[in-house]
């Protein structure tokens, strides 16, 4: 995973609540074999069917945040919802709420998930809707979000905070005690199964 | 000092930490052997491929083809678009990364928790994964075998280990004799009725005592099999002379020295005189009978000779409602004799019944009778090996002249993710291991038996054991 410090992107405003995984990616989407190119299921129904929807707008086509209502990611655990966020381009979701399973899977894919309260959220949709397109600016080391003259803090607990600075997901933090690992290896027995070569075939 | 005493469970857990986590962090711990399907397997291989990484240990990994494969016709192209990408993303994926892979056609394909055992490559000792939740199967042998989720699939496929956090133990102590007729299915069947299908949850479950010491190895992996229909994240038996039996001479077990080692280490596999397990259970094997399903989980399980239960009698409101919900799903009335219920199909398959024993046992009872009028039976092998062995046994015929369809192997009418399914509303006596709603096809209603109850259905056309065709 690449590592994560400051980075600056178009902001969209996703005005909604209760935004569960059903609406970030419907089931007819699960079905792939690819862990890549979810992007075209990212808030399906509503983009096919409200020609209004936020990222629907030409402007918002290469969003980088997205600044949603409160209770994030509800429902069902589907990792299918980050890659549908991360596939169509988004690096940070801020909201005043994320259900848990959802910021856990988010933060083990490089998805950086913000707590920021509902004022700040209100604050910060004034902004964009006064200004389309406006780029924010998100500091991860020192926490905080930029949009225009505004600059909020966002909370983020410090290990998924330490996990993407240093850009781990869960193989490359367990691949940090490889020396444990291969000692481990090299104590293993003779008499346990190796499939390969293979034999009754 | 003398070491603590610990249950069986936690040696394995310790012979096999690669880090004790600290701070609440889980402990790293490593995985021994990898089984790998087409259905859990796809996004693994590509997050691999995204991140450019390879497979740590090619040689602890191995696949096969099952929840989607044909068993008719397997000659021809799989016509269902879904079942055949994953299975050809399968194929493809196993070529890439250069992992050990039996298809469609070749001896060792079925239901990777058969092929596991049967090629020796289940052994005691071992921590065994699979993207599939019924990789307990694997803990028949002594072994500490889970089901993991795509992420974790790709976590071993990366590393060879997995984090994990301790799991609390529990002992099955099963005593006593089964009575002629009553089998491992039954066992485990009134263990879940027991201890509910939450029951087990957070647990690893050893099974004990002499009922279980005198199952062969295909009946424990039956109880070790829905292990997880308890909930429970693994359960296991310790490994003796039976479990050295079955192995020995098969193609991966060890030879020579190596086998005299390792005899010396399993025997050290059991819980020790005086260790505690955080929950007992204790079931008497002589008062066990025949068990069925009557509704729409594991748990919702009577003796045979019983009758559906009425909800009134259940005194939990939330089980009570669930009762009522799945005798309206089942279409059955409360009071009606388990043995009046009509089946349409009987399947014998999946990898909780369906190894040579349990052919077997079933070729046995039919044999020399007529198949009910109007029930279709159908027998999926567990893999194309125990296909090829019976076939060897002539049970194929025994088969075939009753009746019954003849099938190549798979997960098949298990879950029905291949054409294998029941039409809706249809009735089933099902040697799988799970009755849920429409897991046999949409609208389906699911009776889990026993092989022999099974075979002893087929005959008489309503939910049957043995002892009924006699008369
Ligand atoms: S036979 Fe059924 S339970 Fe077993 S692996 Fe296949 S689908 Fe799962």
């Amino acid at each position: 995973m690449e590592k994560i410090s400051t980075f600056k992107g178009v902001a969209a405003p996703l005005k909604r609540s209760n935004v569960d995984t059903d609406q970030i990616i419907p089931a007819v989407y699960l079905k792939r074999i690819t862990k890549t190119g979810f992007e075209d299921g990212l808030f399906a129904n509503w983009r096919q069917q409200e020609p209004d929807f936020v990222l629907n707008q030409p402007i918002y086509q290469n969003a980088e945040v997205l600044i949603a209502g409160p209770d994030f990611g509800t429902g069902s655990s589907r990792e299918h919802a980050v890659w549908a966020l991360r596939d169509f381009g988004f690096k940070a979701v801020f909201s005043s709420k994320f259900a848990d399973i959802f910021r856990g899977n988010s933060g083990k894919q490089g998805l950086v998930t913000g707590v920021i309260s509902d004022a700040d959220t209100e604050a910060i949709w004034s902004v964009i809707d006064a200004n389309p397109g406006i780029e924010a600016k998100v500091d991860l080391p020192n926490q905080t979000l930029s949009v225009g003259e505004i600059t909020v803090k966002f909370d983020i607990d410090e290990y998924t905070k330490w996990r993407l600075m240093e850009g781990l997901d869960d193989i490359g933090i367990t691949l940090q005690n490889e020396a444990a690992i291969a000692a481990y290896e090299a104590k293993r027995e003779s008499w346990k199964p190796r499939t390969l070569p293979a034999k009754g075939v | 000092m003398t070491p603590k005493p610990l249950t069986l469970a936690e040696k394995l857990w310790n012979d096999h930490l690669v880090v004790k986590g600290e701070n609440g962090a889980p402990d790293l711990l490593y995985i021994d052997l990898h089984l790998i399907h087409e259905v859990t397997s796809p996004q693994a291989f590509d997050g691999l491929r995204l991140a450019g990484r390879d497979i740590r240990r090619k040689d602890l990994t191995i696949a096969t083809e099952d929840h989607n494969t044909p068993t008719v016709d397997i000659h021809l192209p799989i016509a269902e678009p879904t079942s055949r990408a994953q299975v050809q993303a399968l194929r493809d994926n196993t070529k890439e990364f250069g992992v050990r892979i039996h298809s469609l056609g070749d001896k060792n394909q079925g239901i990777v928790h058969v092929v596991g055992p049967q090629l020796g490559l289940t052994m005691p000792g071992l921590t065994i994964v699979c993207g599939d939740s019924h990789t307990s199967t694997h803990g028949a042998f002594g072994s500490l075998a889970m089901g993991i989720g795509t992420s974790e699939v790709e976590h071993v496929l990366a590393t060879q280990t997995l984090p994990l956090k301790p799991f609390k133990t529990m002992a099955i102590n099963v005593e006593g004799t089964l009575r002629p007729g009553v089998t491992a299915k039954d066992i485990i069947l009134a263990v879940i009725a027991k201890i509910s299908t939450g029951g087990g949850q957070g647990y690893v479950l050893e099974y004990r005592g002499s009922a279980i010491r005198s199952l062969s190895m295909e009946g424990r992996m039956t109880i070790c099999n829905m292990s997880i229909e308890a909930g429970a994240r693994a359960g296991m038996v310790a490994p003796d002379e039976i479990t050295f039996e079955y192995l020995k001479g098969r193609p991966h077990a060890p030879e020579g020295a190596d086998w005299d080692a390792a005899v010396e280490y399993w025997r050290t596999l059991k819980t020790d005189e005086g260790a505690v397990f955080d929950k007992e259970v204790f079931i008497d094997a002589d008062q066990l009978d025949p068990f069925v399903t009557w509704g729409t989980n594991p748990g919702q399980g009577v003796s045979l000779l019983d009758a559906v239960p009425n909800p009134d009698s259940i005194a939990d409101p939330n089980e009570r409602a669930a009762a009522e919900r799945a005798l309206e799903y089942m279409d059955l009335r409360p009071g009606t004799k388990m043995k009046d219920i009509a089946v349409d199909t009987v399947f014998l398959g999946s990898c909780t019944n369906a190894r040579i024993e349990d052919l077997r046992v079933a070729a046995d009872i039919i044999k020399g009778r007529k198949k009910a009028d109007g029930v279709r039976m159908m027998v999926v092998p567990g893999s194309q090996k125990v296909r090829l062995q019976a076939e060897a046994e002539g049970l194929d015929k025994v088969f075939k002249e009753f009746g019954a369809e003849w099938r190549f192997a798979g997960c098949s009418m298990c879950l029905g993710m291949n054409p294998d399914q029941l039409a809706p509303g249809e009735r089933a006596a099902s040697t799988s291991n799970r009755n849920f709603e429409g897991r046999q096809g949409k609208g389906a209603r699911t009776h889990l038996v026993s092989p022999v109850v099974a075979a002893a259905t087929a005959v008489r056309g309503k939910l049957s054991s043995p002892a009924d065709l006699e008369s």
